[in-house]
């Protein structure tokens, strides 16, 4: 498991109320429906991404980041 | 910081200057803004050692965002926000210039948005806050002579309750004061046959004071107002009962 990925669970752990072993073999679980996010919830997340990765998400693709692995993708691509 | 900070806008005179005096009382360290220099020096000198007097145009996007950051490193996130400065720029409808009507959404309405949006960071962080914005009775009632005035202050009340659903989740509160006619400079400068008509129009047959208004925003910041949340809280002597 890559550093940025073991990152992004730990930040979506917290965030979200989960645990991190509930995310293992499904990076594919949405936020929303699988992770019992709420629309408040993913904008939080958003927020403690940008602090743990110190990057600046703009809205327009912070919208498109709904999965754990589109989180891992984007940070990856954008950032550390 | 052990204190609480308290963050109040427009805190150099009137209205503004009594919620920021309370604050401290109340135990908070309270950071006030003026639109000069000269008037955040005054701000300094009334708080003392109970807080501090800044700069900030509410105005201006790029002044909020400075502040904010300054407030967050120095200070630390505030625990409470009161949107209190506004002004006036009366004239019939007829009369009223675009520009009129612009600076007082600007001014009134578009920096309660800038405000709260800029403290909601720190505040969902810490997953306790409380905003309390200061509208107006003519925001309810309406006012000849103050369509701006009245449709920035009864959008105030719009914004505060939509807040409200928002961010309640956190333990963020949101919730209105809306004066009636406070004795402060901006009343002052109504002329006494105004006066005259509106005072019979107030069963307590008298103008409000600016600390009446401040014990209302002591009352929404404390901890007993935990449950009150996108309620307009009206100090008006009666003058309108909703």
């Amino acid at each position: 498991m890559s550093n940025v990925e073991e990152r992004v669970k730990k930040i979506v752990a917290e965030q979200l109320g989960v645990k991190p072993e509930d995310m293992v073999n499904a990076n594919d679980s949405s936020f929303v429906d699988d992770l019992g996010a709420d629309s408040l919830d993913t904008v939080e997340l958003v927020m403690a991404l940008e602090e743990e990765f110190e990057c600046e998400i703009p809205d327009d693709e912070a919208e498109k980041i709904t999965t754990v692995q589109q989180a891992i993708d984007y940070v990856t691509k954008n950032a550390s | 910081m052990t204190k609480k900070v308290a963050l109040v806008t427009g805190a150099s005179r009137g209205i503004g200057k009594a919620i920021a005096e309370r604050l401290a009382d109340d135990g908070f360290f309270v950071l006030g803004t003026a639109t000069s220099d000269s008037g955040a020096e005054a701000i300094s000198a009334y708080l003392s050692a109970n807080g501090a007097g800044l700069k900030l145009d509410v105005a201006d996007a790029e002044s909020v965002a400075e502040l904010i950051k300054t407030i967050t490193d120095t200070y630390g996130t505030p625990a409470v926000l009161v949107n209190n400065a506004g002004i006036t720029r009366d004239n019939l409808l007829m009369r009223m210039k675009d520009t009129e009507w612009d600076d007082i959404i600007n001014t009134n309405l578009s920096s309660v948005f800038r405000m709260s949006k800029a403290v909601l960071r720190g505040m969902m962080k810490a997953k306790t806050g409380r905003i309390i914005n200061i509208s107006s009775v003519v925001g309810s009632t309406g006012n000849a002579g103050q369509a701006n005035y009245a449709a920035a202050k009864a959008g105030m009340i719009g914004f505060t309750k939509s807040m409200a659903k928002e961010v309640g989740s956190r333990n963020i509160t949101v919730n209105t004061v809306a004066p009636g006619f406070i004795d402060t400079d901006m009343t002052k400068e109504l002329s006494d046959d105004i006066k005259t008509t509106l005072l019979a129009a107030i069963p307590l047959a008298r103008l409000g004071q600016a600390n009446e208004i401040a014990h209302a925003v002591s009352f929404l910041a404390s901890e007993g107002a935990a449950y009150i949340t996108g309620e307009t809280l009206h100090v008006n002597g009666g003058m309108f009962m909703p």
